[in-house]
């Protein structure tokens, strides 16, 4: 990893922790966050982590952008030597793959896909080297995936999959952007899940969809009372995959405020990880279940 | 008091000084794209310069007053008439109650900024009154004014008719625009040769220029170094591993044609950026109609923040003109 600074005009100082994307690059880009944040640097306006980079914004006529430098250049030496241990969440979501609204729109854009006569989850199957659909939606739910950056649109999730880069899923992004998404559509683009929080245009591969929001600016749904953004970076996510039947229940409990995911506190090592990732992942899955 | 909305606009929003700090959770800044002008309009009809005004972009709307007031029009040359009659921008007018407030057709620049006394009192929601049209979040409803709202407006001592800012004191883009940039960020992507085109090309707004970004046109494409794509990255090489974008950074899909990111920015994403227009130039992109010719000029940090404080320094002649 090679730790790059540069500057975003006189208010951002960009950093990459590296080019390519890791957990190794995202848990430093994670960590200087979480330093500069502690620090609480007088002018610091925005403070972002990023997968494999961070980024802050800050008021040059508060602190020049040379000592704001060598502040965050302190910051990495913190992080390289930090235990990389977190205290997180782990959140279940429902997943209908294969849903009626993403595949209507998925055929409504169908001339601006890489293959055109199939579907985007017979596409990410097959040059994944996955048996069908059926063996796509084992892979993707199977293991769980970090939240390794919230944007984009509001409380939009990146999310990164917990498994050695042999088993990652890696898809292209549609060869021009769609105009269309249904909202919490579940999407991939290069190594990337993620979620849209609303509907727009966009450019991933649209795999299924979740009955349960994630974003509410009228902060009705009741889970989302206390802040209108669901996630956080540093989050941890496992999908369950649902039939019609499991996702119309769903989205009539959130409609009568029934409906609360299932969400357990979580202590994650990434040495642990390392060491033995299947392992990890089921303990991360007893804790989720409660064993 | 209220104000009732007959005719919107084209995209009316409310605006204030911005929503920092949820950048981090994809909450973009917000707030008027041209902040000299907001702040400055607010100053004319005696409220903070922080209050909500409402940012007309390219046609004004038809506004009836529902009791007294004074306003005033600041940043884009749309002028105001009160029920018919011309009224001068950057100028503070009296609005009797009944009146109606409409505009004439744009005669230069892109957004107008009409300030009245009290400031346009929506509720503050994550500390700001600014509209976030995307994510349906603050302003009227997260939404562009529609005919038939009524905007609550808040209590204000008002101020007296004709104070006025003084025409050098009025900035607005020239033409072509010279909008200043510090190379960086992913500048090392592109070729020498790519990085001088970029510099000595004119370039022209796109029709697609909104509150989310500015798209320009007309460049030639700038050719990549080449490199094996990293993991995690895309296969295009303009693709990067998603990170985040800041306000004013210029990316270029495809290495074809440049967005500079505004008020309303997506957060990050996946495309390269060239580096990122200074502070002081973003008002300017604010006021860029579409087929506006433009220019990118490279500038090292020290003359970024020179150029900052010459714009404070505007400010506080307009804060003694007006004092």
């Amino acid at each position: 990893m090679k730790t790059r600074y540069s500057y975003g005009g006189d208010e951002h100082i960009f950093v990459e922790m590296d080019e390519e994307m890791s957990l190794d690059a995202f848990f430093k880009a994670l960590f200087i966050t979480n330093a500069v944040r502690d620090a609480k640097i007088k002018g610091v306006t925005e403070i972002c982590p990023a997968n494999a980079s961070m980024q802050i914004k800050f008021d040059p006529d508060v602190i020049k952008p040379a000592d704001m430098l060598s502040e965050l250049k302190k910051f990495e030496s913190v992080a390289e030597k930090a235990e990389p241990v977190i205290k997180t969440r782990i959140i279940e979501i429902p997943v209908y793959y294969n849903d009626p609204w993403t595949h209507e729109t998925l055929m409504r854009f169908r001339e601006r896909h890489q293959d055109p006569k199939s579907t985007d989850i017979e596409y990410a199957a097959r040059i994944n080297n996955l048996d069908g659909p059926d063996g796509f939606i084992k892979a993707h739910s199977g293991a769980p995936w970090f939240v390794s950056m919230v944007g984009f649109v509001a409380g939009l999730p990146f999310l990164y999959q917990m498994v050695d880069r042999q088993r990652q899923i890696e898809a292209p992004k549609y060869l021009r952007p769609r105009t269309d998404t249904p909202k919490l559509t579940i999407g991939h683009g290069g190594c990337f899940g993620c979620i849209y929080s609303v509907r727009g245009a966009g450019g991933y591969q649209m795999f299924g969809i979740t009955p349960m929001p994630i974003y509410d600016p009228n902060q009705k749904i009741s889970y989302l009372r206390d802040f209108m953004c669901l996630f956080k970076p540093g989050d941890i996510v496992k999908w369950k995959p649902i039939d019609r039947a499991q996702y119309d229940a769903t989205v009539a409990d959130v409609d009568a405020g029934k409906f609360a995911p299932l969400m357990r506190n979580v202590t994650f090592s990434l040495a642990d990880f390392h060491k033995d990732i299947d392992a990890s992942n089921r303990k991360l899955n007893e804790v989720l279940h409660g064993h | 008091m209220a104000i009732k909305v007959l005719k919107p606009g084209l995209a009316t929003t409310v605006q204030d000084l911005g929503r920092p700090g949820y950048y981090n959770i994809g909450i973009p800044l917000s707030g008027g794209m041209d902040r000299l002008a907001t702040r400055t309009a607010n100053m004319l009809v005696g409220n903070d310069e922080g209050a909500a005004v409402l940012e007309a972009v390219f046609m004004g709307p038809e506004l009836e007053f529902t009791a007294d007031a004074t306003v005033a029009v600041t940043g884009a040359d749309l002028p105001p008439k009160l029920d018919g009659a011309a009224r001068d921008s950057w100028t503070s007018f009296t609005v009797k109650k009944g009146q109606v407030l409409s505009f004439e057709f744009l005669k230069k620049g892109a957004r107008a900024y009409i300030a009245v006394s009290g400031g346009i009192d929506v509720p503050v929601v994550l500390g700001s009154r600014s509209t976030y049209a995307l994510g349906a979040l603050g302003g009227f409803k997260g939404r562009k004014l529609e005919a038939g709202d009524e905007l609550p407006v808040g209590h204000g001592k008002g101020a007296r008719d004709g104070r006025s800012v003084p025409a050098n004191l009025r900035r607005a883009p020239g033409n072509p625009a010279e909008l200043r940039m510090v190379p960086g960020l992913y500048w090392h992507r592109i070729t020498d040769e790519a990085g001088k085109h970029f510099f000595a090309d004119t370039w022209k707004v796109a029709p697609e220029a909104d509150r989310i970004g500015y798209r320009f046109k007309g460049g030639r494409p700038l050719d990549f170094v080449p490199r094996q794509q990293p993991f995690g990255a895309g296969s295009d090489p303009s693709n990067i591993v998603d990170a985040c974008y800041p306000y004013g950074s210029i990316q270029v899909p495809g290495g074809t044609e440049p967005i500079v990111l505004h008020r309303d920015a997506v957060s990050g994403g996946g495309y390269f950026m060239v580096g990122t227009v200074i502070s002081a130039d973003m008002d300017l992109i604010g006021q860029l109609q579409p087929h506006t010719q433009a220019r990118f000029v490279g500038v090292d940090l020290d003359t970024a923040l020179k150029a900052r404080h010459e714009r404070e320094g505007l400010l506080h002649k307009v804060r003694e003109a007006l004092s």
